[in-house]
């Protein structure tokens, strides 16, 4: 392996962590609050073709974008009705938003552009253009620090707005007056109602804050990642999301290391189609399995227990 | 569950029902939107499930999947444990049937079907046994871990396909097919027996039978034996459960295995009946189905079958509406996830309109 190889399997590497960066952040900052959300999958694809045709209707990406954002915020609420306002079953509300994203994406998209549930492809400025970093063909050559800065340069606009959402999750999480009560709401949401702060309002906040990073982590699939939507093109993204939140014991800088681990996997899945480790052949599949069973273990202790939010799964029933 | 005041028929009756009222209104907006007739749609879709023998067999066959599957669900739902993972397991379930199909010569279908309903149902329960015992013994959550064996049991399975199993020199990942000898018996030979007419085509078979026989035995298990008591006991409330002496592990570990050889057994009508040889898409989202079918059944095995049969009109209908429209047949999945958030999540918005008119219609009695 020469390190041409090395730095495309890197950049590719950040690439396909960042719309797993958003979506693992946003089930950070929603089970942080006590809202369990198995339906970032769902909220991303429904991000991802609303970015796609809103994107090539008007030319324009960031249209695109914020008609993403707007579709996965609205998702969200329905999530906040049921599961806040109507104390429905949390994991029940989760399962039924992916269904729902994936069957009204086809039958819109087959609707709007008669292409088989797929929109047409984008080009142009419907689509995220890459961000070429300042003498990034001055350091090229530099050793060890030119491909360090070449991995790092030439990526679209999100791909830099994911990677600073890390400390700014961190930053409200643990250094701001919201950031505690939000995780005091999903630890022991009565001690917070007790001081004085609504519950439902937090859960509400998070939840839509949850609805903006997928919204953002489905417009980059779409319109960074790839040249347009097709059917199920999240393809079990927000299940590795949440994999990765796990892993990452719902804590934000761990999170990072646990999609950049995640990325790399199937980045190296993607370029290799077979890897053999130690003259043992390891079969493609066995890569696309290894974050789920990485999250089984991480889940069953074996590792570091990953113990989520007390209060977390269980509607706010007030006493009265 | 908080139930309010309304009686225990009512509960399980209208609030579904309503339910089922409530996607349909919704779709049919969507239908309106997209620039169709939902008027239209609706009789395309009744006309197309129920409207000749050929309709019917194929909603039949669908109705089959989704009675394993919803059983499986409601079976963990039962004991307050949310299986999600019917997928997984149905898939095993498929690698289940294929191995006994193709690796032993049977003499005839029927040994074949009980040892394949062996098969599927072993390597479902094994499938189900570990998250089962992860959540028993080690406190992983049960939701989790069956999502994470889904995506397992699909990599697992693209191996077998793909490196084992698949035909030499096929480039196509699926199993060689399984002796002819061994095909299941199709509704209309069975039909036949009595006279009754009914069309050859579709993969319809004696698993429905089978699927019905277990309603009967899930049934059995849940409300006339001990295990049972102890899952229902187990479900209402943990910890009176574990004060009568009901231990949690087993009880989890029992439930989880009971579900994933339903989930499995999936594998008997779809694999064995239909296809005749194991593919990568085998189960085509069947064990999702069975959390709409088991949550609009109310868990309960009659309930389940009646779901099964609507969801099996659902499929039916939406290929035909599929054929004859510009309606894709994702719009069945629209529906199923409405049925899956009114009956399942907003279940207390379903039931508060319910509980009021049962309250007025009580002051004025």
């Amino acid at each position: 392996m020469d390190v041409a190889t090395i730095v495309q399997v890197l950049e590719s590497t950040l690439r396909l962590a960042t719309p797993l960066l958003f979506a693992c952040l946003a089930g950070l900052i929603s089970e942080r609050a006590g809202v369990f959300d198995i339906g970032l999958e769902g909220k991303m694809l429904m991000a991802a073709f609303m970015s796609a045709a809103i994107a090539y209707v008007s030319g324009n990406v960031w249209v695109g974008l914020t008609a993403a954002v707007f579709a996965s915020v609205v998702l969200s609420l329905v999530h906040g009705v049921a599961s806040i306002t109507f104390r429905g079953n949390q994991l029940i509300s989760g399962v039924a938003i992916n269904f729902l994203a994936a069957g009204i994406t086809v039958v819109v998209a087959q609707n709007w552009f008669r292409q088989g549930g797929r929109t047409p492809s984008l080009s142009g400025n419907a689509r995220m253009q890459r961000i070429d970093l300042p003498f990034v063909d001055a350091v090229r050559d530099v050793p060890v620090l030119g491909p360090i800065y070449t991995i790092l340069s030439g990526h679209a606009l999100l791909v830099y707005i994911a990677f600073l959402c890390v400390p700014l999750t961190w930053y409200v999480l643990f250094r701001t007056r919201f950031g505690l009560r939000l995780r005091a709401v999903g630890e022991n949401p009565a001690a917070v109602d007790t001081a004085g702060v609504s519950v439902v309002r937090l859960r509400y906040g998070a939840v839509a804050i949850c609805g903006v990073l997928c919204g953002l982590a489905g417009a980059y699939l779409a319109t960074g990642l790839s040249a347009g939507f097709v059917k199920d093109m999240t393809a079990g993204r927000g299940f590795i999301a949440l994999a990765a939140m796990i892993f990452a014991k719902w804590r934000p800088w761990h999170a990072m290391g646990a999609v950049l681990l995640f990325g790399l996997l199937e980045a190296v899945a993607n370029r290799f189609q077979n890897i053999e480790i130690l003259g043992v052949g390891v079969p493609v599949q066995a890569m696309q399995a290894l974050p789920y069973i990485l999250t089984v273990v991480i889940l069953a202790g074996f590792v570091g227990k990953a113990i989520p939010p007390r209060a977390g799964g269980w509607p706010y029933v007030k006493e009265h | 569950m908080r139930t309010g005041k309304i009686p225990h028929w009512a509960d399980v009756t209208l609030v579904p029902l309503f339910s089922v009222a409530l996607a349909f209104a919704i779709s049919a907006v969507l239908i309106w939107a997209i620039g169709e007739s939902p008027w239209e749609a609706v009789k395309l879709m009744v006309e197309g499930a129920f409207g000749s023998s050929y309709g019917w067999g194929y909603t039949l066959f669908y109705a089959t999947n989704f009675i394993f599957t919803g059983l499986a669900v409601a079976v963990a739902f039962q004991a307050r444990l949310f299986n999600i993972g019917g997928e997984g397991q149905a898939l095993l379930g498929g690698l289940g049937v294929a191995l006994v199909c193709l690796y032993i010569p049977w003499p005839h279908w029927s040994i074949a079907l009980i040892a394949a309903s062996l098969g599927a149902a072993l390597f479902g329960a094994a499938w189900a046994l570990i998250p089962g015992y992860l959540q028993a013994k080690r406190g992983s959550h049960i939701v989790i871990t069956t999502i994470m064996f889904n995506f397992i049991a699909a990599s697992l399975l693209g191996y077998m396909l793909v490196s084992v199993l698949r035909v030499p020199g096929s480039q196509d990942p699926a199993s060689p097919r399984f002796p002819s000898e061994i095909a299941l018996p199709k509704l209309h030979e069975i039909l036949g027996l009595v006279g009754i007419p009914f069309s050859t085509v579709p993969p319809v078979n004696i698993a429905l039978l089978l699927g019905i026989a277990m309603c009967f035995a899930v049934w059995f298990m849940l409300w006339r034996t001990r295990l049972g008591y102890q899952i229902r006991a187990f479900g209402e409330s943990e910890p009176a459960a574990q004060y009568a002496g009901i231990s949690p592990v087993r009880i989890t570990i029992y439930v989880m295995l009971i579900s994933g050889a339903l989930a499995g057994m999936m594998a008997v009508n779809s694999v064995m009946g239909e296809q005749q040889r194991l593919v990568m898409n085998a189960v085509e989202g069947a064990g999702f189905i069975g959390i709409a079918v088991a949550l609009m059944g109310r868990n309960h095995p009659f309930g389940v079958f009646l779901a099964a049969i609507l969801f099996g009109f659902l499929y039916q209908g939406g290929a035909e509406l599929a054929l004859w429209t510009s309606i894709p047949r994702e719009l069945i999945v629209v529906i199923q996830a409405l049925v899956i958030l009114f009956t399942g999540a907003l279940d207390n918005m379903v039931r508060m309109p319910i509980t009021r008119l049962f309250a007025r219609t009580r002051r004025a009695g």
